[in-house]
């Protein structure tokens, strides 16, 4: 059917990807889910979570997102005590109530969004992070009202938002109150601009049905990571619809900008930089280059964002120290839950999109939105 | 098996095809055999009550995709007139699988917006069995800023399988164009009412379901994802349809209960299509109630009663 990659499930049963993660001794060790190498966590770690030999980006959890994103001070996090409830008490072939229990345990969280509000670079912000090992980051009640309480912040206290979203869709074990989550956080959304407050939509690797059509699209500002998968409907389904083979790159972020659907493709390193750019911009502050505590080798606001975009992927200073944004701060039971969870989240999008790893993007193709 | 019936109306089709053998017999000779016409047209009233009394959502669900199921066009005809469809997103294409124009209801004029599936293969393929690609939404966007514009009620009418899975809806922005419906509705200043009268599945639906009323028929579906899709995903096989339709709760009593539909509109015996006109003339009256109600209210008002329900809905400790 064709709606079923639009709700991507939290099904993280399947043998799909085992193989990396047994091949890979726990711990110190990761192997690179796109080009197998090996890698030595704590190089890893220095790098964002990015493969230092071929620049993949790999996925991260919510709070090493938001520890990437922030200034160390100030930080707090908003809205902790909001849980899901099992309003249906949905059961298929286990209970909802045993999966949200599970998710709980496995991810440190209690649903799959957190809220945190902070600064970048002395600019304050209010910022969210989806979880996608909590269910697929599925938008259920929760994520809905903590996003929707997260732009109410923002509109008391005259603040951008800052979303990372990386989401299978809605929640189905929520039926249709999932559902309704699109038009809330839209509707919320909506009063965010009718304040004139930014909202910057970060989409990243994998953003899929409902969410994808409600808040991630609606960033006044939309950026990608690179070689990120985003898309209403997953490529199986779609397979399986047109009965074609699916262009290479179909889906990703550099389809995305050639498509028009995102305003540029920024590099994990890059992000803090080129985020505050953009929303000093849009509230009339100012801006100088660069601060000494910045990532290295952007330049704010240079007008070659999809360049450096397309680029990325092939070309990017992947040996480049960045001490100041991989700070050493990563305790070491938060970096080895990181490897179990990553191998456990690459395997649940093989799952979800079979055969999407393995189409690659080829970034140097003649790509006219680079011309 | 008769195709115009779904499988659990089987013993109706058998008692109806009795009757219509009856009645040539009936033509054919003077016998007085109207009193049995009449015992077995009584019983086969008796037989749908049954069973239309106890059905479950996943028959539900069929009842919502009858292949005779009436559609917005047929809805159209029945309860507005002097309809004007009017075409195209001014963008890119005019979309089929959504169509929309100004109308009057009794008097008024509105906007009506809703999905239309097509009967027969070739009207299927043109309107892309209800799945519209992104220019029908961005064709609903289009009249819905008309309406505001022109101070006229929206209605919606919602039936699809969903918005169109393919390579050209991805490569145009499908999500975008949801999205986008759905903020721009959330604010919009002139009344907005949604009635589901099929299957309403997932973003395709309520990429035109944000409203200030949302009513359902009394044999439609609305849902995250259709219960196939459900149960392809948590099942692991499409065959537990039904128990997915059970679990997510489809029907408008459930979700009635659950505060998210207003109003249930009720069809007559044996589904709509066995009465168009009658259904008609029930989404008609509740339309008109309700239009009256939401010109009752300052247009500020109208739309702070309608985010205040965009925030209610969620339940979460």
């Amino acid at each position: 059917m064709s709606w079923i990659n639009k709700i991507l499930p939290s099904i993280s049963t399947s043998s799909i990807g085992g193989k990396s993660k047994s091949s890979v001794p726990e711990g110190l060790w990761k192997k690179c889910p796109r080009c197998d190498q090996t890698l030595y966590r704590g190089d890893l770690e220095r790098n964002l979570d990015v493969c230092p030999k071929c620049d993949h980006h790999l996925r991260i959890t919510a709070r090493r997102r938001i520890e990437l994103f922030l200034d160390k001070e100030p930080q707090e996090e908003l809205f902790v005590d909001i849980e899901p409830v099992d309003i249906l008490k949905f059961k298929d072939l286990k209970k909802y109530k045993d999966r949200l229990n599970a998710a709980q345990k496995s991810t440190g969280e209690k649903d799959a969004l957190i809220v945190f509000r902070g600064a970048v670079e002395g600019t304050e912000l209010v910022t969210v992070a989806f979880e996608f090992g909590f269910i697929g980051g599925s938008m259920g009640a929760v994520v809905g009202e903590k996003f929707t309480q997260a732009v109410n912040v923002c509109i008391e206290n005259r603040l951008p938002l800052v979303c990372f979203s990386t989401s299978g869709g809605a929640r189905m074990q929520e039926a249709l109150v999932s559902l309704m989550q699109m038009a809330k956080t839209a509707a919320a959304l909506e009063r965010l601009r009718e304040q004139r407050l930014p909202f910057i939509s970060v989409l990243v690797d994998p953003v899929y049905g409902g969410v994808s059509a409600s808040l991630a699209m609606l960033g006044d500002i939309n950026i990608a990571e690179p070689n990120a998968l985003v898309g209403f409907t997953g490529p199986d389904v779609i397979r399986q619809t047109v009965r074609v083979k699916l262009p290479e790159g179909f889906q990703r972020s550099e389809f995305l900008l050639e498509h028009g659907a995102i305003d540029m493709i920024v590099h994990r390193k890059k992000l803090r930089n080129r985020i505050v750019a953009l929303v000093r911009k849009l509230l009339h502050e100012r801006y100088t280059a660069a601060e000494p505590d910045t990532v290295a080798g952007t330049e704010p606001g240079s007008p070659d964002s999809g360049e450096e975009a397309a680029g990325s992927g092939v070309n990017a200073e992947s040996g480049t120290a960045i001490e100041e944004t991989a700070p050493e701060a990563v305790t070491d039971t938060g970096a080895d839950e990181t490897a179990e969870e990553l191998s456990g989240k690459e395997k649940t999008s093989s799952e979800v999109n079979p055969g999407a790893d393995s189409e690659d993007l080829d970034g140097e193709d003649d790509d006219p939105a680079r011309q | 098996m008769d195709p115009n019936y779904l499988e659990f109306e089987q013993p109706i089709a058998e008692l109806e095809v009795k009757i219509n053998e009856l009645r040539l017999v009936g033509s054919d000779n003077e016998l007085n055999i109207s009193e049995e016409i009449q015992k077995l047209q009584e019983k086969n009233t008796k037989l749908t009550e049954k069973i239309y009394s106890g059905l479950s959502p996943w028959q539900i669900a069929q009842v919502a995709r009858h292949p005779l199921r009436p559609y917005t066009l047929d809805y159209i005809q029945h309860i507005f007139t002097d309809f004007d469809e009017l075409h195209g997103d001014r963008l890119y294409a005019d979309d089929l699988a959504l169509i929309g124009g100004v109308a009057r209801l009794d008097d008024k004029p509105v906007m009506v917006i809703g999905h239309q599936k097509g009967r027969g293969t070739k009207e299927k393929v043109r309107h892309n069995f209800g799945m519209p690609r992104p220019e029908g939404y961005r064709k609903a966007r289009r009249l819905v800023q008309l309406a505001e514009r022109f101070r006229l009620p929206v209605l919606t009418f919602i039936d699809t399988p969903g918005a169109y899975p393919g390579m050209d809806s991805e490569e145009r922005g499908i999500n975008e164009a949801i999205a986008e419906n759905m903020a721009l509705m959330s604010r919009i200043k002139t009344p907005l009412i949604a009635t589901v009268t099929g299957e309403a599945n997932s973003g395709g639906a309520i990429a035109i379901g944000v409203s200030d009323y949302l009513n359902m028929l009394q044999y439609s579906t609305y849902t995250v994802i259709t219960p196939e899709g459900c149960a392809t995903i948590l099942w692991k096989s499409a065959e537990y349809a039904a128990q997915a339709a059970e679990a997510m709760g489809v029907t408008s009593k459930r979700l009635q209960e659950l505060g998210i539909v207003d109003e249930t509109i009720p069809e007559p015996l044996g589904g709509a299509h066995r009465d168009v006109a009658t259904a008609a003339e029930n989404i008609k009256a509740t339309l008109i109630k309700q239009i009256d109600r939401l010109e009752q209210l300052e247009l500020d008002e109208l739309v702070t009663r309608r985010y205040q329900r965009l925030m209610s809905y969620g339940i979460h400790s």
